[in-house]
């Protein structure tokens, strides 16, 4: 593996109540690349992926045993509002709140106290260019997040996670609700992206997966409904030569 | 085998299509009953409305609304002094209210509701103050007024005042107040709140900064919908309000004598005129001001959900 890994897992399990959806899973997430995790529906990518900000903490009864670490310091021992300015996330569905589009980029710099209107244009010109929308909206910052494309949204979205200099996106699915052409901009800026930052993806879209990552985590659910991590391994190798047998299957089509 | 096969076939679509006729009889039938329901329930609301305004427009004048009540077995006199009650007792009622009904609000939904994801006992505690809030809001308003008597006006020694009354009101509307509020968090998408903790906020900034703008008319709504409640309740105030008909001195200049004064709402006033003088114009006359108030009221509450709407589809 190139690069130092800057998220550690290890021997990470995950519980609904009694229920165990994610068990023994042991992966290191390398930093500056795009990892994309795979894997048929209720196999716990998303569960997984929800894990690293701890968002998972809004859920009743989720218990969680094992350790991940960022930078030899565990998350769960962190400040979770501290961890969720380090560590940005992309939803499913675009969420811009019901603000200009000015507000809802400057919202993470001004929640942590910064006032200055000169800083926060400049962040707001740096997010937005940073995530390929601002030529189309620079002429009308004050326009509600809310009147913009479903494309344009998510990119607003990747704006605003970008505005609090986090040091990983986590991105849910992130192109799932748009059209094939949104969907190749997000996919064209998530590979300009991993320049700065480190990305995880979950998606449902094989060909994505292989168009955008460097590394690829294959997640897999039997019949017990029990996450597991199948294989993980460079992108290439995943879609070419997989270890696994289930790996194989799943990306030849045969299921999922 | 073929011909059987054919008959069969004809014999059902016979039977559809008699079966259609009858359909469309019924149909018919239940349009007609549902309208007739529709048009008597509007008639019966328009013509009480109408004939309380016609009544009333017959007295209602400039003068009438800017002189004072005469007292006395009369009735003679305006309703200036009960305008003014009625707006000073709507104020300091929505004051001492509004802030523990839309803190408890938040409370439920954000700090120990489902957004927030509680489980085990305090979803039980939450559920129980739920059921308590729920039920507050159907006890007959009577009822508050006792306690309102017993409690403010006896035992803390306030007497009929307005601060009494305000305090039995605030009862009276912390339940809608509550629950308009619960219902317009409830109405903003978890995803704004999971954008925004997503950011590194803490869960104040988010509810500060998303969650209220967000459900800001809703929870206007419900304040404008206790002002309606304040301005139509009786029984609360008659017991703890009195019935003086003077003018309230002024909130700003004497705040001391005006909290402990007594006073009369429009619809004090109205009672009284209609039990204890034969001034039935006049009552109608107060009446209509009433109504004309409440309709406004309600102008409001749509224009506030209408926003609402526009607000979460970013228009």
């Amino acid at each position: 593996m190139t690069g130092s890994a800057i998220l550690k897992t290890n021997g990470f399990n995950l519980y609904y109540g009694s229920f165990k959806a994610l068990e023994d899973i042991n992966i290191d997430i390398p930093e500056n690349q795009v990892t994309a995790i795979i894997g048929p529906s209720g196999c716990g990518k998303s569960t997984f992926l929800r894990t690293f900000n701890r968002m998972n903490d809004l859920i009743p009864n989720v218990k969680v045993e094992g350790k991940i670490k960022m930078a030899d310091q565990d998350i769960f021992d962190m400040d979770v509002v501290e961890l969720r300015r380090r560590i940005g996330m992309v939803f499913q569905r675009p969420n811009p709140f019901p603000k200009s589009i000015f507000d809802n980029v400057t919202y993470g710099p001004r929640a942590n106290g910064l006032r200055d209107r000169a800083k926060l244009e400049e962040i707001a010109e740096r997010s937005l260019r940073g995530a390929a929308i601002w030529d189309e909206v620079k002429d009308d910052l004050n326009k509600s997040g809310l009147a913009l494309s479903g494309g344009q949204q998510q990119r607003l979205c990747i704006a605003r996670a970008l505005a609090v200099e986090p040091e990983v996106i986590l991105m849910d699915e992130p192109a799932s609700a748009l059209d094939p052409i949104a969907t190749l901009r997000i996919e064209e800026l998530i590979r300009s992206l991993k320049e700065q930052y480190t990305i995880v993806i979950v998606t449902h879209n094989m060909q994505q997966a292989a168009r955008v990552s460097d590394y690829t985590a294959f997640f897999y659910t039997d019949e017990s409904r029990t996450g597991i991590l199948v294989e993980f391994a460079l992108t290439k190798e995943i879609f070419t030569n997989p270890k696994d047998k289930r790996t194989e299957d799943y990306i030849t089509g045969r299921f999922g | 085998m073929n011909t059987v096969k054919e008959f069969a076939l004809q014999q059902t679509k016979a039977q559809q299509k008699s079966n259609l006729a009858q359909r469309h009889l019924i149909e018919n039938i239940a349009f007609g009953v549902l309208w007739a329901a529709g048009a008597v329930a509007v008639l019966v609301l328009i013509a009480v409305v109408a004939y309380v305004l016609s009544e009333g427009a017959q007295v209602i004048d400039w003068e009438f609304l800017t002189t004072r009540p005469k007292g006395g077995l009369s009735g003679e006199g305006g309703m200036s002094t009960t305008i003014v009650a009625t707006f000073y007792l709507v104020v300091l009622t929505i004051i001492i209210a509004a802030p523990l009904g839309i803190g408890a609000g938040i409370y439920l939904v954000e700090y120990a509701g489902e957004m927030q994801g509680s489980s085990g006992l305090q979803a039980t505690v939450v559920s129980i103050i739920r059921f308590g809030v729920e039920t507050l809001a159907g006890v007959p308003s009577i009822i508050f007024g006792l306690f309102g008597y017993a409690l403010f006006v006896t035992t803390m020694g306030f007497g009929f005042s307005m601060i009494s009354a305000a305090l039995a009101g605030a009862c009276l509307v912390l339940p809608v107040i509550i629950r308009t509020t619960e219902e317009a968090l409830l109405t903003v998408p978890r995803s704004y709140r999971e954008g925004s903790l997503a950011l590194g906020t803490t869960q104040w900034q988010t509810i500060w900064k998303v969650v209220l703008p967000a459900a800001l008319p809703g929870v206007i709504t419900g304040i404008i919908l206790s002002v309606g409640r304040i301005i139509s309740e009786t029984a609360v105030f008659y017991v703890t309000l009195g019935g003086s008909y003077h003018m309230p001195p002024s909130p700003i200049f004497h705040p001391k004598e005006f909290l402990s004064s007594g006073g009369r709402t429009m619809a004090l006033h109205l009672y009284y005129l209609a039990n204890d003088t034969a001034a039935f114009d006049k009552a109608m006359g107060t009446g209509a001001v009433l109504v004309i108030s409440i309709v406004l009221i309600n102008l409001a509450i749509n224009y506030f959900t209408n926003r609402i709407d526009k607000k979460l589809r970013g228009l």
